[in-house]
């Protein structure tokens, strides 16, 4: 073993300039999987995240449309599972909002703050003025700009049963999603409930840690809790964008399968010429005894350093093109286009693949000069 | 002494749909530690009978015996083997490998057979190299040496395993006379001192007189066989 890689690492040495172009090859193969596997993760992350990130990954609701909040449970409920970062309710009423001659549906979200906070990132939401709190409201940036209205501005809201009261907007949020800046407004739970006389909540909406383990979550909550309770999870609501995404994952991998194809291809055709090359040589050593066996290893050891070096080489330009894509392609505001993620269990995968590849594809080579006959490589000089 | 090689009726056939017979019931044995020479014109089949000898190549019919042991029916790496223990090569165009220095060239049969080369073989391999004026040069490149020193390093890497015959195939062909006779001074030299059989086939009647036994071989058989 130790002569066959001594061989093969001295035949390597001894042409650089094809040794560097192959391992550039394959690094280029690496580099390009690692790279759109980044790209196409962190894209996904990122569009889930903007998605569902910002809002609750379960809810618990009631056919009865509304039910009482048992003081305790929210805490009972955050210990049924590990995964569960924090606990809020809601109570959610229709209602109309009147502008001058203008109405508009809405719903108005009673929250409390600093729950909610900690599910909808309202705090950071907010554009203009502050976050709600007792009679004063928020109201979204798309709802502002059609009723015209600022902070300060009163607004009057009128529930669907008739009751009417003036609010003040407290500030402006932005939750980047049009539909929800203008229908929803927020305001402390405890106002909204004494405005409406309605002592019930409508849902507990729930975050947790990893989001694709939301159905496992759910699962969890559903066997602990009353059994009238509803418990949705976002997977259930988001079949759409999962098999979108899915799909996406499966066009990615189909790129990378054909990049580790070309770079398999490569690697083999470069070594059955070495082969050619370097037949005078495995002939010498034939002459001198060496097994088939020896002389096929050669091989090997050739395809599994380049393999080596182009994934090490791959990997670090892999990492490069990561960074660089990340600093460069940026929004206005500095922050990435896209949030790539940067998986080091990944890149650590593909350069392994790339390593096993290339030792696959040397197997053709290695074959080939097993069989070589010492006595050609004699008589024909 | 004993035979250290001997050829059994020995045919060669190349081809199979024209057949094209090199070699015709060839009977041939050497004694060990004798220095033989090998004459004949281009295409008689001295060349075939070396590579048969060497178990580079199998005859059609026929017994070969190396060092007692019949080699004609043996499997591959058996023949490696044999090869790499009991036989030194030496070809016309030195066949060095030129990834490989001079010195390394002489320790590559060693490490086939071993893996790994200890200082004491590293020394004889330097001692080798010395024998045949090669030290100064032991650390360059094989395509960075002259077509003499080449082949001095050629015949310094067949004797690093000890083996019992040197076949070496117009080792001088491509050598100045100056060369030529330094070299056939060394292989003597080692022929005496070490006791190895050496088989040089030769276009060069010159050197072929200075060997113990001259052989010669027409159109594929022993045509005439001198004992000195």
């Amino acid at each position: 073993m130790r002569l066959p890689f001594k061989i093969a690492n001295r035949f390597l040495w001894s042409n650089k300039g094809q040794t560097l172009l192959i391992a550039l090859g394959i690094a280029i193969g690496v580099a390009v999987q690692i790279f759109i596997g980044s790209l196409i993760t962190g894209l996904q992350d990122s569009l889930i995240n903007k998605t569902v990130g910002n809002s609750p990954q379960i809810k618990i609701t009631s056919d009865d449309k509304y039910f009482d909040l048992d003081s305790t449970s929210l805490d009972e409920i955050k210990s049924i599972d590990t995964n569960i970062t924090s606990v809020s309710y809601a109570l959610d009423i229709p209602a109309l909002i009147s502008k001058d001659s203008k109405n508009n549906s809405v719903l108005l979200r009673g929250l409390d703050l600093d729950r909610a906070d900690k599910i909808y990132n309202i705090k950071s939401r907010i554009i203009d003025g502050k976050p709600f709190w007792g009679d004063r409201v928020n109201i979204g940036k798309d709802l502002a700009k059609e009723l015209n209205v600022a902070v300060g501005d009163k607004i009057n809201i009128r529930t669907s049963d008739g009751k009417l009261k003036e609010f003040l907007i407290e500030g402006i949020y932005d939750f980047k999603v049009a539909n929800l800046n203008k229908s929803w407004i927020l305001i402390n739970i405890s106002t909204l409930q004494e405005f409406t006389k309605q002592n019930k909540i409508s849902s507990i909406e729930i975050k947790t840690k990893d989001i694709f383990l939301a159905d496992k979550v759910a699962d969890n909550i559903k066997n602990a809790i009353d059994k009238n309770l509803k418990v949705i999870n976002w997977k259930e609501e988001n079949e759409e964008l999962l098999s979108g995404l899915k799909g996406q994952s499966t066009s990615s991998i189909m790129i990378q399968v054909f990049v580790l194809i070309a770079v398999v291809l490569g690697i083999a055709s470069v070594l059955a010429i070495t082969v050619l090359q370097k037949s005078k040589q495995i002939g010498i050593l034939k002459a001198m005894g060496i097994k088939d066996r020896q002389a096929s290893y050669i091989f090997l050891f050739q395809g599994l350093i380049l393999g080596i070096l182009g994934g090490i080489l791959g990997s670090a330009l892999g990492l490069g093109l990561l960074y660089s894509f990340s600093k460069f392609a940026v929004n206005p505001d500095g922050t990435p286009v896209v949030e790539v993620s940067i998986k080091y269990s990944f890149i650590a995968f593909s350069a392994f693949v790339a390593i096993l590849s290339a030792g696959a594809a040397s197997l053709i080579p290695a074959i080939k000069s097993s069989k070589l006959n010492p006595i050609e490589v004699i008589k024909n000089g | 002494m004993g035979n250290v090689i001997e050829l059994k009726n020995i045919n060669k056939i190349y081809g199979t749909i024209i057949k094209n017979q090199v070699l015709y019931d060839v009977n041939l044995s050497f004694k060990e530690g004798t220095f033989n020479s090998i004459i004949g014109a281009s295409g008689s089949g001295k060349s075939t009978i070396l590579n048969i000898m060497g178990t580079l190549d199998k005859p059609t019919s026929g017994e070969v015996y190396i060092d007692g042991k019949r080699t004609d029916l043996m499997t591959k790496n058996e023949l490696a083997e044999v090869r790499n223990k009991k036989i030194g090569f030496i070809f016309q165009f030195h066949y060095l490998l030129p990834e490989f220095t001079a010195l390394e060239n002489v320790l590559i049969p060693y490490l086939i057979k071993d893996g790994k080369a200890p200082k004491e073989v590293v020394k004889r391999a330097e001692e080798l190299l010395d024998l045949v004026g090669l030290s100064k040069v032991k650390n360059n490149r094989a395509n960075n040496m002259s077509g003499g020193q080449q082949q001095r390093t050629a015949i310094a890497r067949a004797l690093i395993n000890n083996p019992k015959i040197i076949l070496a195939d117009e080792p001088t062909g491509n050598l100045d006379s100056e060369s030529t006779d330094a070299i056939y001074d060394i292989m003597r030299d080692i022929n005496e001192k070490l006791g190895t059989t050496f088989i040089v086939i030769t276009h060069d009647r010159r050197i072929a007189e200075r060997a113990d036994r001259i052989v010669e071989i027409n159109d594929g058989k022993v045509h005439m066989d001198i004992v000195r």
